[in-house]
């Protein structure tokens, strides 16, 4: 229970401005690789409590290692307008918008969140480097672009008892603070911003602070939110939540098209669910015309979620004289589906829903079989041999609790 | 002036499985009112705020054994289900502790600290216990068949049954056989040898059971506890956010999804029989409803000695109720308390606390406790099995206060003297007593107590010298005996009356499964 086995190491991988205090909390310290960083996978042998902490109390989740670049100057509006699918013009300060951007054959490069610091001043997020490519398409515009990356250190703190714990801490009440808006506060005296945002599909907030700053932010969340049961959580955790939420993931539900090598491996917004986020009224963006091109023809793939059925399932696992065998964690292994004999689709992400009791899985499917309601079959490996089982095209996200978006009045 | 409403269904009393049946019901199509007496639904599964700002699941406080496809078929995760991990149990000892988690590493190293054998075996019960969980699960799923005059459908089902225990393997036979005969205190030595441990394991061969760990039939009961699955890993038991009043309203909520009317302070007198037939119920305050059936959640006792006029029933089934065992022998303690309890063996705030906490340290101590009841007094040092839901759910109580959940054994409903207030309060301090034992500061944290002795369960929540279980689970009241021969599948005496409480098959648990299951009985002979 209380063994106290304390070690040193080396590692060659970047450590996150919290890691002096994540190292200590990591019981099992296990980690996995994000960004170049060390990230925790989970804080506890397990990440069941963690899990549940996104649900019913608050998670914190070290998010530092996310790219982050300030986009400054008189042309940063129309520069990002032009990079985005989402309308940037229509961005007001103080307010957030996720959005894809793609190349100019419109497959999505990478996905992340442009926020409105200020009239010419915005940071965007982005799951792998995208420094080049922004650079790149600057050309000509009167603005400057910094790799915020390391200057900026940010915590995501996610579940219902979210706001209630920034408002024990925050010298400014979060009452008012809508979805995917940001507002400018201090914790003590230490400034920092805090966006209502995240990765979970949850009540959630970002907040973005100097990395000199961190573990003083870090022990005030903990210390005011003990009451409020905040916890530190890990990867695994995130993913299941992100997947309940219909959250994409670069490099597992689909390849920047910088690093596709086989065209076949590209995706364009409308093939990974980012349709929505795809303005095509803009009078101009990187990739339009193929995405009017594309949009004429009928995008060839659909992304959507389906649900491995229960009772199907189940009976796999009876005839092998074995309880259903769960997933305990999120997988990622792209996992083939089936119309009859014809494989028309795969699914890229999946986890048991422990709040919706259901097995989930993000799936890319041939539009003709992504319609709501479509079935088709899942295969599944039981006692090393595979069988099919039966699972249906629903709606995402699969979890959308209403405080998500919801403000007390 | 008395009200008429016709309806297809009524369910006297909004328990966890009235509501379940109220629910399949409705979503068959049926016109179903479910009449609750008391002014909150939940039955015995209720959450309460006994004291400002601190929640309680005043009697039943955790779930393991709900069946997957009754929270699927009714939805209840939409509705508000949501079962928190209870990942440890805690057993504190006098110098030592033992602690099982639900990490293997962990639990190995823990338990080989006392005995590397029995951490060894450890690895091993749980997916032997598993597997006979498999092995039983075709007979909870299974309506219990008249097993003196058996219908074609009775026969084939048994047959199918048979069919079952053939595919069985001996070693499977052996255990299932043993746990039907045996005691819990002798089935675990077969296994084990570290007294607390086995302690701690037998206590689930006890609870709502008049009965000590070495009395032949509690190893049932320990298996029965081990039916349940979450998530498809058996025994792993869960803690409803909210308390376990939410499972009861996540089920009702579904039940008024589907369009089932539900009333609350709406006690019912008796159920109206005429020419041998259920037609109806009156309330206390004189009004009456009309129905085509009508289903009681209650124990066998209520559904047939005060329900119904006994005259009504014949009187070998009338016997069979009288003598149906019903014996109260365990209490609640809920306390407020104003800080966590610190444990003398393991101190300060850890894992430990957001399990279980199981007061058990040796077959004796439990059998002295049992031996208190047996003489008609209640455990000077109980047995307990605690938890901490604000530790799991700070919701439960305001910031940085707690709330402490003790289900306590034992307390015989029959006890020298009858219950008062003075046995009450001395029954309570015997509880915090034998907690500080372990944790001294528990008297010091305290803020507010309320002690359920057992016939205080029966007033408030209705059930039967207080027993948890609408019947103890000793297997001459299981399956087909359960309530009594020829009446143990949801139907009775009387036409149109049917039960679907926790004294008929699989029993007692929030498992949602008597009420799914009479439901769907119901629901195959409706004309």
């Amino acid at each position: 229970m209380s063994y106290k086995n304390e070690f040193t190491g080396i590692t060659q991988l970047r450590l996150s401005p919290f890691f002096e205090r994540t190292s200590k909390l990591n019981e099992p310290q296990e980690w996995k690789r994000w960004g170049g960083y060390l990230a925790a996978t989970s804080y506890e042998l397990h990440h069941d409590n963690e899990y549940f902490a996104i649900r019913t109390k608050a998670a914190l989740l070290d998010i530092s290692p996310l790219k982050k670049y300030i986009i400054e100057g008189p042309d940063a509006q129309k520069f990002l307008d032009r990079l985005v699918t989402r309308n940037i013009k229509i961005c007001k300060v103080g307010q957030v918008m996720y959005t894809p951007w793609c190349d100019e054959d419109g497959k999505v490069i990478d996905d992340g969140t442009v926020q409105r610091l200020s009239e010419n001043k915005f940071r965007i997020t982005s799951a792998e480097p995208n420094l080049d490519w922004i650079q790149h398409n600057a050309a000509g515009m009167d603005l400057t672009i910094t790799d915020d990356s390391y200057t900026t250190a940010a915590l995501a703190l996610q579940g219902p008892n979210s706001r209630d714990i920034l408002n024990a801490v925050a010298s400014d009440s979060l009452d008012s603070l809508k979805f995917f808006w940001m507002m400018d506060t201090t914790f003590d005296d230490i400034p920092v911003s805090i966006s209502r945002t995240g990765y979970t599909g949850d009540l959630g907030y970002e907040i973005w602070m100097d990395p000199k700053d961190a573990l003083s932010v870090w022990d005030l969340l903990l210390e005011k939110g003990k009451s409020f049961g905040i916890t530190p959580t890990g990867l695994n955790a995130l993913d299941i939540s992100r997947i309940e939420a219909g959250l994409i993931l670069l490099d597992v539900d689909y390849v920047s098209s910088r690093h596709a090598i086989i065209e076949s491996r590209k995706s364009s917004p409308f093939e990974v669910g980012l349709g929505w986020a795809v303005k095509m009224k803009k009078k101009d963006f990187i990739g339009k015309k193929a995405l009017e091109a594309e949009l004429a023809r009928g995008p060839e793939w659909n992304f959507v979620g389906i649900e491995i059925q229960w009772h199907e399932l189940e009976q796999h696992y009876r005839k092998a004289g074995l309880a259903p065998g769960l997933p305990c964690t999120a997988w990622r292994t792209s996992t083939p589906l089936y119309k009859g004999s014809e494989q028309v689709g795969y699914a890229t992400s999946g986890a048991w829903s422990p709040i919706l009791k259901r097995y989930i899985a993000l799936a890319h499917v041939k539009s003709e079989y992504a319609s709501e309601g479509s079935e088709l079959m899942f295969e599944l490996k039981v006692e090393h041999f595979r069988k099919l089982t039966p699972a249906k095209v629903v709606k995402t996200p699969f979890f959308d609790p209403e405080r998500k978006r919801s403000c007390p009045v | 002036m008395p009200s008429v409403k016709k309806y297809d269904a009524i369910v006297v009393g909004g328990g966890h499985n009235g509501l379940t049946a109220a629910a399949y019901l409705a979503k068959a199509g049926k016109k179903v009112l479910v009449l609750e007496r008391r002014y909150v639904l939940g039955g015995a599964a209720v959450t309460e705020e006994v004291f400002p700002g601190f929640k309680f699941s005043v009697c039943s406080y955790v779930v393991s054994l709900m069946k997957p496809n009754v929270m699927r078929e009714l939805m209840l995760p939409k509705f508000g289900l949501e079962l928190l991990p209870l990942e440890s149990t805690f057993t504190p000892l006098d110098n030592d502790y033992l602690i099982r988690t639900a990490d293997a590493d962990e639990t190995y190293r823990e338990i080989a600290r006392h005995s590397v054998r029995d951490a060894e075996a450890y690895m091993r019960f749980g997916p032997a216990m598993g597997q006979i969980g498999m092995a039983v699960r075709p007979i909870l799923e299974t309506i219990a068949p008249n097993a003196i005059r058996p219908s074609l459908s009775d026969l084939s089902k048994t047959k199918k049954l048979l069919d079952h225990f053939k595919t069985l393997s001996s070693e499977q036979f052996e255990y299932l056989t043993k746990l039907m005969t045996m005691s819990s205190a002798d089935f675990l030595d077969e296994w084990f040898e570290f007294e607390p441990l086995k302690a701690s394991m037998s206590a689930s061969g006890i609870i709502g059971t008049f009965m000590g760990p070495r009395s032949p039939g509690s190893a049932y009961v320990m298996l029965h506890h081990y039916m349940g699955d979450i998530d498809g890993s058996f025994r792993a038991w869960g803690f409803q956010r909210g308390g376990t009043g939410e499972v009861s309203m996540a089920i009702a909520r579904s039940a008024s999804h589907f369009g089932a009317e539900i009333m609350t302070e709406a006690p019912v007198e008796k159920v109206i029989v005429k020419n041998g037939k259920a037609v109806g119920v009156a309330l206390e305050n004189g009004d009456e409803y009309q129905s085509d059936i009508v289903i009681s959640g209650l124990d066998p006792k209520l559904t047939f000695l005060k329900m119904v006029d006994e005259n009504d029933l014949p009187s070998d089934f009338v016997t069979d109720i009288k003598n149906f065992r019903i014996r109260g022998s365990s209490g609640k303690v809920n306390l407020a308390l104003d800080g966590l309890p610190d444990f003398t063996c393991l101190p300060g705030e850890g894992h430990h606390l957001r399990g279980a906490i199981s007061i058990s340290p040796s077959y004796d101590h439990l059998e002295r406790a049992y031996d208190d009841a047996k003489y008609g007094n209640f455990s000077q040092e109980p047995y307990m099995d605690i938890i901490l839901p604000s530790v799991l759910d700070p919701e439960m109580a305001p910031p940085g206060k707690h709330v402490m959940s003790c289900f306590v054994q034992y307390a015989p409903y029959d006890i020298k003297g009858g219950w008062n207030d003075q046995k009450r309060e001395a029954f309570g301090d015997a509880v915090v007593n034998t907690i500080a034992r372990f944790a001294p500061n528990i008297k010091d944290i305290i803020l507010h107590r309320q002690v359920l002795t057992p016939a205080d369960i029966e007033s408030t929540f209705g059930l039967t010298e207080g027993n948890i279980f609408h019947g103890e689970l000793t297997l001459q009241q299981l399956f087909a005996l359960r309530p009594a021969v020829k009446w143990a599948d949801y139907s009775t005496p009387i036409r149109n009356y049917y039960q679907c409480g926790s004294g008929t098959h699989p029993g007692g648990g929030i498992t949602g499964s008597p009420g799914e299951m009479a439901a769907k009985k119901i629901l195959g002979v409706w004309k």
